[in-house]
C-alpha cells in the first residue's frame, strides 16, 4: 500500500462557513507532507476530522489509514489506529509536572495503582528525544517556556509510538535553536518510517524538511506536489491565489521628534527582588517601528508589559513621553495616553473567546463609545465594521464569536481592537505569530502606513527576517539588557544573534 | 486575495443550505428561551393534572409572590456569577436587612421610607466591605461569602436577641403584599406591549442598516403577538383574583433595569468580559477590582431590597429569614443557563430559572407532598436542567 492516509472528498460545515469543501489528500508513508494555506484555509479542521476530535458523522467523506476506511468517534479511536496530535493551541495541564503530563491517559499501572519509577523511566527517555534531558520531569509545565512546552508535547505524541503524527503549528513559538531540535526529531523520525503531516506558515521550514507540499485555498485543495517540484512563490501565489513580489512592503517615513523616553527603567519579578528587566534606556521617535530581538526569556515581553501598566511586578525608572514625565500605573492610564500594547498570547490575554467579533474589538475603546455608561452601539458596530474590514477579518459576520475563528484571524481581531484606540504608540508583542504570509504583509503594510502617519510602533518578534525587514532601528536584548543597538542599514542576521546570546 | 468579507448578512445567506439557515434563525430566536418556557409550561399541566387548584388565579398570584423573592436574589446573583464569582451570603444578608428593618419600625417607630433608605445603605455597606476583601484583598469569593453567611446570621441573632419582630406598619405591608388595582394594571400591560413592539422594530432597523442577518418579518410579528398574549393572560388572571401582586411589578422592573445594564452600558459589557477573561479584560484598560466591588454591591443591594419584600409580606422578620436563599437563587440562574465558570448568562433566564424553582415548591405542597421530597425533586431537576444544556450544547458545536 503506497499511501499511509487517504482522505477522500471530505466536506466539513459549521453554522455559517464551509470550513473543507471536498478536500482531497493522499500521504505516502514515511513522508513529511506539509499543509500550507491562508489562515481560516481549513488546515486546523483537517487535521481535527484526522485526529478524531470531530467525529465521523459530523463531516462528509471517507478518511483510510494504510488503505482501511476508518470512523473515528473519539480522539482515543484515532490513538488506537497509530495517529498522535499535536495540536495549535498547547494542550498540557500547567499544574501537573512534566512526567504526569506525557503519561497523561495512558499511565503504565499494575491493577489501577501507577508504576511511578516505570513513568520516570520512561519519560526520561523521551524527553532525551526531544533534546529536553536537562528538565526534570517533576518539574511543572506552568515552570516551562513556552517552547519548552511545545517539546513537551512532542515527547508526549512519541510516547504514544504513533504511525502518523500530525503537527499543527508546532512551531509558532519556538525559538531558533529549538526548531532545529524540532527539525532534527522529524528527519529521525522519517528514517524510522513514521508519516508526519506538518502544518507551518514558516515557508523556509516546509522548504527544508517537506517531501511533498498540499496547498489549501477556501477550503479546498489546490495543489499536491514534490517539494522539489515547487518554489516559495509559487506556494504563495497559490495560497493568496495572487503574487506576492515582496515579503516587507517598502515605505518612504522619517522618524520625527521623540516621542517616548524611557530611563534607567528595570522590571522585578512579582513579590521578588530579580531582575527581569535591568536598568534599561531608550527612546522611540515619531513615526518610527523599532524593533526589539532577543530570545525568549529575555525580558522583553515583560518590558513592554511593564511600560504598559500591565505587569504584576514593580518597576523603576523614569519615563518621559512629549517632554513630560509621566507614570503609568495600569493599562487604563496607558490607553488614555495613546499607548496600546497587542500581546503575545491571543488567547490568554488578547482575547475573550466567547464574546463576538464586535465586542472584542470595541473591548478597549469602551470608554470612548458610551454616554453615561450607556453605550452608543451604532457607533460601536459602525467602528467594529470599519477595523474588520481594514485587517480583513474572515468570518461569517461580526457576531461570529471568536473562539470559532482560525488562529490568524483572531490575532486580526487583537490587532484590530488595538487600532481602534487610535494610539500614537502602538506596541506589537510577536504580531504574526501564526499569520500566513498574505496577511502578514497586510499587517506589515498597516505598520508602515501607521508609522507614515507618524505614530511610533514598537515590535517584539523573535523572527529575524521581520525585524530585519520592518525595522527602522533594532535593539537587542538578552537577559533583561540591551546589548546592542542597530540601524536598519547595519544589522544583519549574525550581529543581532551575536547580541542576542550574549556578546557585546 | 477573492477571499472577501462575507460581513453582509445577505452574501453569507446565499452559501448557506437550507437547514443551516432554519438554525440560524432558530438561534436567533433564542431557543434557549423557548425551551425553558416550554420546560415551564410543562411543570404547570404536569401539576394542573395533579391538583386542579394549580392553575387557580388565587394560587397562580400566590405562586408569583413566591417567586419574586428568588428573582430579586436570583437578578444580583447572576452578575456576580457572570463576573466569574458566587455570592453565598446573600441569604443572610435577607435575614439581616429583613431584621434592622423590622427593629427600627417595631422596635424605634421609625416611618416606612427611612427604615427602607437604611436597610438599603447597610446592603449597599455590606456588599462594599464583601467586594472589597474580594476584589482587593483577593480572597476567593468563596470564602468571603461564606465567613459573610456565619458573621451576618451571626449579627442578626444578636441584635433581634432571637426573638421574633412584629407586626410592621401597613404602608411596610403594602411592598410584600399591595396589589396593582385593576385598570391600572390594563393600562401596564398596555404599555409593555408597545415597548416591546416599539424596541423590537427598532432593533430590526439597526440590524437591517449593519446588514446582520434579519430573521424574516412574520417571525418577528409573530414574537411580538406571543409577548401580548402572554402578558395578556397574565394580566387577565391576576385581575380575576386582586390584582398584580405589587413584588411582581418590583421585579419586572428590576429584571428589565438590570437586563439594560447587563446589554446596553459599559459597565454591563466590563462584567462580561472580567468573568470572560479577566486577565484580557485587564489588560484592555478595564478597572477589574472596580468592577468586581461593584457587582457584590449589587448583589447585597437586591439582597437587602429581598429582606425588605420578604419582611413585609410575612409582616414579621425572624432569625431564620432568609436561610438558604442563597441556593435557590444560584439554582435560577444555573437553570437559566448561566455558566458557573463565568462571562455569559441572562437576567431573563435566570428569573425564569425562578420561576421554575418557585413552580415546584408551589406545586409539590398544594400536592401536599411532604418537605423532603421537595428538596429531592429540586435537586434533580437543577442536575438535569445543567445536563440538558450541556447536552444540547455539545450537539451544537460538533
Ligand atoms: N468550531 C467552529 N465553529 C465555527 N466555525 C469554525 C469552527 N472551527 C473553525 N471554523 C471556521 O472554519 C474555517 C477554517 O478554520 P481552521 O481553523 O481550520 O483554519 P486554519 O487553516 O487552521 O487557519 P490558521 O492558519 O489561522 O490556523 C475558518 O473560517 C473558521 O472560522
Ligand atoms: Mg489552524
Amino acid at each position: 500500500m503506497r499511501y499511509a492516509l487517504e482522505m477522500k472528498g471530505i466536506t466539513k460545515e459549521f453554522p455559517g462557513v464551509k470550513a473543507l469543501d471536498n478536500v482531497q489528500l493522499n500521504v505516502k508513508k514515511g513522508e513529511i507532507h506539509a499543509l500550507c494555506g491562508e489562515n481560516g484555509a481549513g488546515k486546523s479542521t483537517l487535521i481535527k476530522i484526522l485526529s478524531g476530535l470531530y467525529p465521523s458523522g459530523s463531516y462528509e467523506g471517507e478518511c483510510l489509514i494504510h488503505g482501511k476506511p476508518q470512523s473515528f468517534s473519539s480522539i482515543r479511536d484515532a490513538e488506537t489506529a497509530g495517529i498522535a496530535i499535536i495540536y495549535q493551541e498547547l494542550a498540557l495541564v500547567s499544574e501537573m509536572t512534566v512526567a504526569e503530563n506525557i503519561v497523561l491517559g495512558a499511565e503504565p499501572s499494575r491493577k489501577g495503582v501507577i508504576d511511578w519509577d516505570q513513568v520516570t523511566h520512561d519519560v526520561q527517555r523521551w524527553l532525551a528525544e526531544v533534546g529536553l534531558k536537562n528538565i526534570n520531569p517533576q518539574e511543572k509545565i506552568r515552570n516551562l517556556g513556552v517552547g519548552q512546552q511545545q517539546l513537551v508535547e512532542i515527547a508526549k505524541a512519541l510516547s504514544k509510538k504513533a504511525e502518523i503524527l500530525l503537527l499543527d503549528e508546532p512551531t509558532a513559538s519556538l525559538t531558533d535553536s529549538e526548531v532545529e531540535i524540532l527539525m532534527g526529531i522529524l528527519q529521525e523520525l522519517r528514517k524510522r518510517g513514521v508519516t508526519c503531516l506538518y502544518i507551518s506558515h514558516k515557508l523556509n521550514e516546509v522548504f527544508r524538511i517537506a517531501d511533498t507540499i498540499t496547498v489549501l485555498r477556501d477550503g479546498q485543495t489546490v495543489s499536491t506536489r514534490p517539494t522539489s517540484q515547487m518554489t516559495e512563490d509559487q506556494v504563495i501565489a497559490q495560497m493568496v491565489g495572487r503574487e506576492l513580489t515582496d515579503r516587507f512592503p517598502k515605505s518612504k517615513r522619517s522618524p520625527g521628534e521623540v516621542l517616548l523616553s524611557v530611563q534607567d527603567y528595570s522590571v522585578y519579578e512579582p513579590g521578588t527582588k530579580s531582575k527581569k528587566v535591568d536598568r534599561i534606556s531608550f527612546e522611540i521617535r515619531k513615526g518610527e517601528i523599532l524593533g526589539i530581538a532577543g530570545l525568549m526569556g529575555a525580558g522583553r515581553t515583560e518590558l513592554v508589559t511593564s511600560l504598559f501598566g500591565g505587569y504584576p511586578g514593580k518597576s523603576d525608572g523614569e519615563v518621559w513621553m512629549d517632554g513630560k514625565n509621566i507614570r503609568i500605573q495600569s493599562p487604563k492610564d496607558a490607553i488614555r495616553l495613546g499607548i496600546a500594547l497587542v500581546t503575545e498570547n491571543r488567547k490568554e490575554t488578547g482575547l475573550i473567546l466567547g464574546m463576538d467579533i464586535r465586542q472584542n474589538l470595541s473591548l478597549a475603546h469602551l470608554d470612548r463609545l458610551h454616554r453615561g455608561g450607556v453605550l452608543q452601539e451604532n457607533e460601536e458596530v459602525s467602528l467594529a465594521e470599519q477595523y474588520s474590514q481594514e485587517l480583513r477579518v474572515k468570518a461569517p459576520s461580526l457576531e461570529t464569536v471568536v473562539g470559532t475563528l482560525s488562529g490568524g484571524n483572531q490575532q486580526k481581531v487583537v490587532i484590530g481592537k488595538w487600532l481602534m484606540t487610535q494610539p500614537r504608540l502602538l506596541i506589537l508583542d510577536e504580531p504574526t505569530r501564526g499569520i500566513d504570509v498574505g496577511a502578514k504583509y497586510e499587517i506589515y503594510q498597516i505598520m508602515n502606513r501607521l508609522a507614515e502617519k507618524g505614530i511610533s510602533i514598537v515590535m517584539v518578534s523573535s523572527e529575524l527576517p521581520e525585524i530585519l525587514g520592518m525595522s527602522d532601528r533594532i535593539l537587542v536584548m538578552h537577559e533583561g539588557r540591551f546589548t546592542a543597538e542597530l540601524s536598519h542599514e547595519e544589522a544583519t542576521q549574525e550581529n543581532i544573534m551575536y547580541a542576542a546570546t550574549g556578546g557585546q | 486575495m477573492d477571499a472577501k468579507l462575507q460581513h453582509s448578512g445577505n452574501e453569507a445567506d446565499k452559501t448557506l443550505t437550507g437547514k443551516q439557515k432554519a438554525m440560524q434563525l432558530l438561534g436567533k430566536m433564542d431557543l434557549r428561551a423557548y425551551t425553558m418556557i416550554a420546560a415551564l409550561l410543562g411543570i404547570w399541566v404536569f401539576f394542573s393534572f395533579m391538583n386542579e387548584f394549580f392553575l387557580s388565579p388565587r394560587n397562580l398570584s400566590n405562586l408569583f409572590l413566591q417567586m419574586s423573592v428568588t428573582s430579586i436574589l436570583a437578578i444580583g446573583m447572576l452578575l456576580v456569577i457572570v463576573a466569574g464569582h458566587i455570592d453565598l451570603s446573600v441569604g443572610s444578608i435577607v435575614g439581616l436587612t429583613g431584621g434592622i428593618a423590622a427593629i427600627l419600625q417595631v422596635w424605634y417607630d421609625w416611618n416606612t421610607l427611612p427604615v427602607i433608605l437604611v436597610t438599603l445603605f447597610v446592603g449597599v455597606l455590606i456588599g462594599l466591605i464583601q467586594g472589597w476583601w474580594v476584589a482587593y484583598q483577593a480572597v476567593p469569593a468563596f470564602i468571603v461569602t461564606l465567613g459573610g453567611m456565619m458573621m451576618f446570621r451571626g449579627v442578626l441573632m444578636g441584635i433581634s436577641k432571637g426573638s421574633t419582630i412584629a407586626p410592621l406598619e401597613d404602608t411596610f405591608k403594602l411592598i410584600g403584599s399591595g396589589y396593582i388595582p385593576y385598570l391600572m394594571g390594563w393600562g401596564l400591560a398596555v404599555v409593555a406591549i408597545v415597548v416591546i413592539a416599539v424596541s423590537q422594530w427598532k432593533q430590526r432597523q439597526t440590524r437591517k442598516k449593519y446588514g446582520f442577518a434579519l430573521s424574516p418579518l412574520y417571525a418577528d410579528v409573530i414574537k411580538i403577538l406571543f409577548y401580548a398574549v402572554l402578558i395578556g393572560i397574565f394580566v387577565s388572571l391576576m385581575n380575576s383574583y386582586k390584582g398584580i401582586p405589587f413584588p411582581i411589578i418590583l421585579v419586572l422592573v428590576l429584571a428589565i433595569l438590570f437586563t439594560f445594564i447587563a446589554k446596553k452600558t459599559r459597565m454591563g459589557r466590563h462584567i462580561y468580559a472580567i468573568g470572560g477573561n479577566t486577565e484580557a479584560a485587564r489588560l484592555s484598560g478595564i478597572n477589574v477590582r472596580w468592577r468586581t466591588m461593584t457587582v457584590f454591591v449589587f448583589s447585597s443591594l437586591l439582597a437587602s431590597i429581598t429582606g425588605i419584600v420578604l419582611t413585609a409580606r410575612v409582616n414579621a422578620a425572624t432569625i431564620g429569614a432568609g436561610t438558604m436563599y442563597e441556593l435557590d437563587a444560584i439554582a435560577a440562574c444555573v437553570i437559566g443557563g448561566t455558566s458557573l465558570m463565568g462571562g455569559s448568562g441572562t437576567i431573563v433566564g435566570a428569573v425564569i430559572g425562578a420561576l421554575v424553582m418557585a413552580s415546584l415548591d408551589n406545586g409539590m405542597s398544594i400536592m401536599n407532598m411532604e418537605n423532603f421530597w421537595q428538596f429531592i425533586v429540586k435537586g434533580g431537576v437543577l442536575i438535569l436542567a445543567v445536563w440538558f444544556d450541556m447536552y444540547s450544547r455539545r450537539k451544537k458545536t460538533a
